[in-house]
């Protein structure tokens, strides 16, 4: 762009009307999970306030090390951070937005949502017990679907990440056989199958290889139209990974009794939940050195958390977060972030 | 050469004690300078060093020396080891020379011996080009092109032949599933390929050419004269090429964590997926919180790839420079 005195003029009362209304840019880092939905936010908001979201993603723990050396205003994670390291670090930890996991495979005939498969039979073919698409515990659940005698791929995520943990999570969680030996974390030893990078290289490969299966975020299974199996909820139905059955699950978890609003919403009770299902959380500074930078992330979220930014998570295929938690965590803002003269932020 | 004079000396001649003052104080900056960069260097890779294993120590410190030979790498028991890392860092890039080793042979005595002039240039460019891809691209290529072609064409008829013989059976067993050791060989020997072909040709064009015309002149076949007295002319040097190709394979990132299959198990097969240091360090790095011992783990690894790369460049270097002498 050239620069011309015209253009300088109305740089400089750009500047001087944001002045009035204090443009404060803001900075987090972390999940790349959310990082669509936070763009998104950050786009928007800017039109809507001048002030400027600055997101990196760069993965839980990149945000979790950021925002523990404060270089940054707040980190995001997709695990719930442990409450001492929340405590003595001083951070406060409030949820964003909610998320599901499906499973996607590949079996040439077979289209979504006519494979049906539970969460032990999944824990089993993750585990190496169950190898063959033809297997009796398959067949049994799919009567009227021909699986073929092909050898199981199961793919992972080769590179630590919060779907790993909400995936690895939900298979504890359902087989105690996984608990016991494998376990749930954002990467854990997996006993069967091939690694693949990302979203994109669990997908890639799957839909490669003949007879595998993998596990990605919805936001992404959707956009790409991946083929996607069933799975079985707590209340013994087979449910398909859509939007309705992860608000139901969503709605189902036991927030009150959540410290740090890590709520789980793993294998929720509701009717037609979604089994695995997980909120993304941000981390914010209970002692804030950037004061207007730490209002100005609360103002964010505060803005994200009303019906306009509520729209914009379900157009990336995110759900919001339902209206009573909401509120904790406003009411966490005013009560945990303070100034150093004791004040609240907010 | 009047002229130049001119232009240098201003066009009057000076007297030399008075030249000599000029450089009096600028000499000693310039001299100062290439000092420090020399010492900066040396300065740089100590610091490098330090920083790595000190970041490391608490790893090792937690484990003992058991963290070198340990196949476990589980982070929800917080329960670290390097064997399988350390396996498939060696083996990786031990199928990626012995692929490239006779590929290269064969280029650079084709280059030097039996290439018309018109095709010595496209070649020698075709295979400057192959380093000068960035290594994704190769990680890209692999995945997107080479798995599959492995997994439909290539593991299936050897699991159901090879796999059955005796003896050699278990290096060729387990599913199709395209990644695994064998493609990330594969996809290292292309890397490494156009450096040992360029050390290869640099050492076959060094052979003294009345040895070779001697050779010819008693009778000597092409291959005769390649076998008996081109690479036994080379052959430190070569030893050195090959091992330098090693150092660029064992430390390859990007392309590898693409096609290896990133497990963290221990298997003889080719076809089995396994995990490198360094493609393990860019999985699992930007889940490392800081204090974790997950971290200080990844920093020990670190640091073990950097002695085994230091002990391969050593030799490699002691092996060229023995036939330089």
């Amino acid at each position: 762009m050239k620069f011309t005195p015209a253009l300088g003029v109305i740089a400089v009362a750009g500047t001087l009307f944001a002045g009035n209304a204090q443009a404060v840019d803001f900075n987090g880092a972390g999940a790349s999970f959310p990082a669509p939905v936070y763009q998104a936010w950050g786009a928007k908001y800017k039109e809507k306030s001048g002030n400027a979201l600055n997101y990196q993603s760069i993965g839980s723990g990149g945000g979790q090390n950021q925002i523990i050396n404060r270089t940054v205003d707040f980190g995001a994670s997709d695990a719930p951070v442990p409450a001492e390291k929340l405590e003595s670090n001083k951070l406060l930890q409030f949820p964003t937005v909610i998320g599901a996991v499906v499973p996607t495979f590949n079996l040439p005939g077979i289209e979504t949502g006519k494979l049906k498969l539970t969460g032990d039979v999944l824990a089993n073919i993750y585990l190496g017990k169950i190898t063959k698409w033809d297997d009796a515990a398959i067949t049994a659940l799919n009567p009227d679907v021909k699986l073929p005698s092909q050898a199981i791929v199961p793919v992972y995520r080769s590179d630590a990440s919060g779907t790993s943990f909400i995936f690895t999570s939900y298979l504890a969680d359902v087989s105690a056989d996984w608990k016991g030996n494998v376990g749930a974390a954002t990467s854990v030893q997996w006993p069967a199958g091939a690694g693949a990078k990302g979203n994109e290289g669990v997908s890639g490969t799957v839909k490669n290889t003949v007879g595998a299966i993998g596990y990605v975020e919805y936001i992404y299974a959707a956009a790409n139209n991946l083929v996607v199996a069933q799975l079985k909820n707590k209340a013994g139905a087979f449910i398909a990974p859509d939007v309705p059955n992860f608000v139901e699950a969503a709605a189902a978890a036991d927030w009150a009794n959540a410290k740090n609003f890590a709520a789980s919403m793993i294998n929720t009770a509701g009717a037609t939940a979604w089994p695995i299902v997980s909120p993304t959380y941000v981390l914010l500074p209970k002692d804030p050195k950037n004061i207007e930078a730490s209002r100005e992330t609360m103002k964010f979220f505060a803005w994200a958390y009303t019906k306009e930014g509520a729209e914009i998570a379900e157009k990336l295929h995110y759900i919001p977060l339902p209206e009573a938690v909401v509120k904790q965590v406003e009411d966490a803002w005013k009560s945990e972030i303070k100034g150093p003269d004791g004040k609240p932020v907010l | 050469m009047d002229a130049t004079m001119d232009k240098m000396g201003g066009g009057t001649v000076q007297p030399l004690d008075k030249t000599k003052g000029t450089g009096a104080v600028s000499d000693p900056i310039f001299v100062g300078l290439l000092w420090a960069s020399g010492i900066f260097v040396l300065v740089l890779l100590g610091l490098i060093i330090a920083e790595l294993f000190q970041g490391g120590l608490p790893a090792l410190q937690h484990f003992g020396l058991e963290f070198l030979w340990s196949p476990a790498w589980n982070p929800v028991t917080e329960k670290y080891g390097a064997l399988v890392m350390i396996y498939g860092t060696l083996f990786s890039a031990i199928i990626a020379v012995i692929v490239a080793l006779p590929l290269s042979f064969g280029i650079a005595f084709f280059l030097t011996e039996i290439a018309p002039q018109a095709l010595k240039r496209p070649i020698g460019v075709a295979i400057q080009l192959l380093a000068a891809v960035p290594s994704i691209i190769y990680g890209m290529w692999g995945f997107f092109v080479i798995v599959p072609l492995m997994a439909a064409y290539v593991q299936p008829p050897l699991i159901a032949t090879l796999g059955q013989v005796p003896l050699i059976g278990f290096l060729f067993q387990g599913p199709p599933l395209g990644s695994g050791m064998f493609t990330a060989g594969l996809i290292l020997a292309v890397m490494i390929l156009p450096f040992i072909t360029a050390m290869f040709v640099e050492t076959l064009e060094s052979v003294p050419p009345m040895l070779k015309e001697s050779a010819y002149g008693v009778g000597g076949t092409t291959y005769e004269v390649y076998k008996n007295v081109s690479v036994p002319y080379g052959r430190t040097a070569m030893v050195g090429a090959i091992m330098l190709g090693l150092g660029r394979a064992l430390g390859e990132t990007m392309a590898v964590t693409f096609v290896i299959g990133n497990a963290n198990r221990l298997s003889a097969s080719l076809f089995a997926p396994g995990a490198t240091i360094a493609s393990t360090i860019a999985n699992e790095f930007p889940e490392a919180p800081i204090g974790s011992l997950k971290l200080t783990s990844l920093l020990q690894l670190g640091f073990i790839l950097f002695v085994i790369s230091f002990i391969v460049l050593a030799l490699s270097r002691a092996l060229v420079r023995s036939k330089l002498d």
